[in-house]
């Protein structure tokens, strides 16, 4: 039943022209800090040979990019989430949900897996771009891999997030603008708080990527991710159900 | 329809408020196999409320609804295989073709893998759907969207039909193959529909329900409705009239109001009938009676009053 409804949602979103643009254009983005990062590095190539503990393409230049891969997730997943509840809210086309023989729990875990699945298109495709520097230098695999793995992490709580944000409702303009308001606003926290305040920092997604982006598999990160994502699917769940309440 | 047909639906006392306000105070309602129950009501009624109540998209305060055995509020999963729910709006995702629609709606109502190649044919064929299979949803006009709301909500063969105003906005010839359709469903399953149009319920119900600042203050059979309050009697054309007295002394008749210089409107009893010996007198006298009418009360009186009788 979930997957059935992750597929009807993962093709609805390709059937949307505006995905194949939004696909398009972040292919373009990539493509362009990817190769400004490569040329930059190429540049200092002969000065960072001469250091005893160099770093390598992936460090200067894989890296950096999957961070700037993060940074544009967080603008770009509202724009998906808005529709996964709101819009079908408006429409009224919840209610084929709500009458059919699904649960809540169903209804949320599909829609999330949906769109979990577009966005990892757009991650693999990035990395895959990455990955074509295997063709010149030797890259470090283990670095690679905690920063999938961490952009696989943020793309998901961002997701948990935005769906929560769209149950609550029934306008996807209120929904995608108060996702991308809670975003920068973590965001925020974590850029602007103090070194020493790490309280604050801890709050915000994006700080627990940090870490995955340097090469840092820490158990609290994970915990963290997964905390993120159970707290806010169990919130719209739970906001479903109080749908058929209260509404 | 016989009156030993299985109960498919049963609803008790269900209780549905807004907030602070209540909208439906204790609504009960049953419904045979092979019925189709007709749900009167001005607009805000609450008959919308009432019906997503009974395809489990909202939830009653308090009550039971119970179909083809299960209880929905306690067992929503296995209840909910056996309804068919077209809410107001078709809810239908216009980016998708015909087919992937129902293909959807089908998997979401558990069929069979194997089953839901004959299960989309069957219902494009009862719906007239043949030819628009691969058509967006979103370029279809709104009556053949209706059509596949319809579709959806049969795919899967349920036991309980709900439609909520199902022949909104279609034109007439639209709506007279829904009916058709709607009337063919209700021999093989139950159907409960809404709607403010009487003549629909004159057409296709064999019950009607009427529902009044969400309470059901009437219900019968549809032509038991029709003869509601009403007054047995005829209207008559005599083309050169005698005086009124002469009409009034016919045996059994009780009043004699004259509408126009030639017609009359003549009440009687409701278990005689004095027009045969009315006719025959005209034949003697002369009065040449061109037209007799039978007093027929039109489902919006019989409507009218009955919610008004319910205000006082």
């Amino acid at each position: 039943m979930i997957l059935t409804i992750s597929l009807k949602e993962f093709r609805s979103l390709l059937a949307i022209p505006s995905t194949w643009l939004i696909l398009g254009a972040l292919q373009f983005i990539f493509a362009w800090f990817f190769l400004a990062r490569l040329d930059a590095f190429l540049q200092v190539q002969s000065q960072l040979a001469q250091l005893a503990n160099a770093p390598g393409a992936t460090l200067a230049v894989a890296a950096p990019l999957l961070g700037t891969v993060a940074l544009i997730l967080m603008m770009l997943i509202p724009i998906f989430t808005m529709r996964l509840i709101a819009e079908e809210r408006r429409n009224q086309t919840l209610t084929l949900l709500m009458s059919a023989p699904v649960s809540d729990i169903h209804i949320v875990i599909g829609k999330f897996i949906g769109l979990m699945l577009l966005l990892l298109l757009i991650i693999i495709s990035c990395l895959l771009m990455v990955l074509a520097l295997a063709t010149g230098t030797q890259l470090d695999t283990g670095l690679l891999f905690t920063n999938a793995l961490g952009l696989i992490l943020l793309a998901a709580s961002y997701t948990a997030l935005g769906l929560y944000i769209s149950s609550l409702t029934a306008q996807p303009a209120v929904a995608a603008i108060g996702t991308l308001a809670i975003f920068f606003g973590l965001w925020l926290v974590e850029v602007s708080a103090v070194d020493h305040d790490k309280s604050w920092r801890a709050l915000a997604p994006t700080s627990h990527f940090q870490n995955l982006n340097i090469g840092l598999l820490n158990s609290t990160d994970l915990m963290f991710f997964l905390l993120f994502c159970i707290t806010f699917l169990l919130l719209t769940i739970r906001r479903l159900y109080n749908n058929r309440i209260y509404s | 329809m016989s009156v030993i047909a299985p109960i498919t639906l049963s609803a008790r006392n269900l209780i549905r408020r807004f907030g602070q306000r209540e909208v439906i105070h204790g609504v009960s309602l049953e419904l045979r196999h092979g019925e189709v129950l007709g749900l009167l009501g001005h607009n805000g009624a609450g008959k919308s409320t009432t019906l997503q109540m009974l395809a489990g998209a909202l939830l009653p305060h308090s009550g039971e609804i119970e179909i083809c055995g299960f209880n929905l509020i306690r067992q929503p999963q296995k209840t909910k295989t056996n309804i068919g729910f077209l809410p107001e709006t078709p809810p239908l995702y216009r980016e998708m073709s015909v087919n992937d629609f129902l293909i959807f709606a089908a998997k979401l109502h558990r069929i069979p893998r194997a089953q839901i190649t004959n299960a989309l044919t069957e219902a494009k064929r009862r719906c007239g759907l043949q030819d628009s299979g691969k058509k967006i949803i979103g370029t279809l006009s709104k009556g053949y969207q209706q059509r596949v709301g319809i579709a959806q909500a049969i795919i899967h063969q349920p036991e309980v039909i709900i439609l909520d105003e199902p022949t909104v906005g279609l034109d007439p010839s639209q709506i007279r193959d829904i009916r058709a359709l709607i009337r063919e469903l209700g021999n093989m399953h139950s159907v409960i529909l809404s709607t403010h149009l009487l003549g629909e319920v004159e057409n296709i119900c064999d019950r009607v329900e009427i529902m009044h600042h969400g309470r059901l203050i009437y219900g019968d059979s549809s032509t038991k409705m029709q003869q509601y309050g009403s007054q047995s009697g005829f209207i008559v054309t005599l083309l050169a009239p005698p005086a009124l007295s002469e009409l009034q002394a016919i045996a059994d008749v009780q009043q004699v109001d004259p509408l126009s210089t030639t017609q009359f409107r003549i009440l009687h009893t409701a278990n005689t009938n004095p027009s045969v010996a009315l006719l025959a007198l005209a034949a003697q006298h002369g009065w040449q009676a061109e037209q007799l009418v039978p007093l027929r009360t039109r489902l919006e009186d019989v409507f009218m009053q009955i919610t008004q009788d319910e205000k006082l």
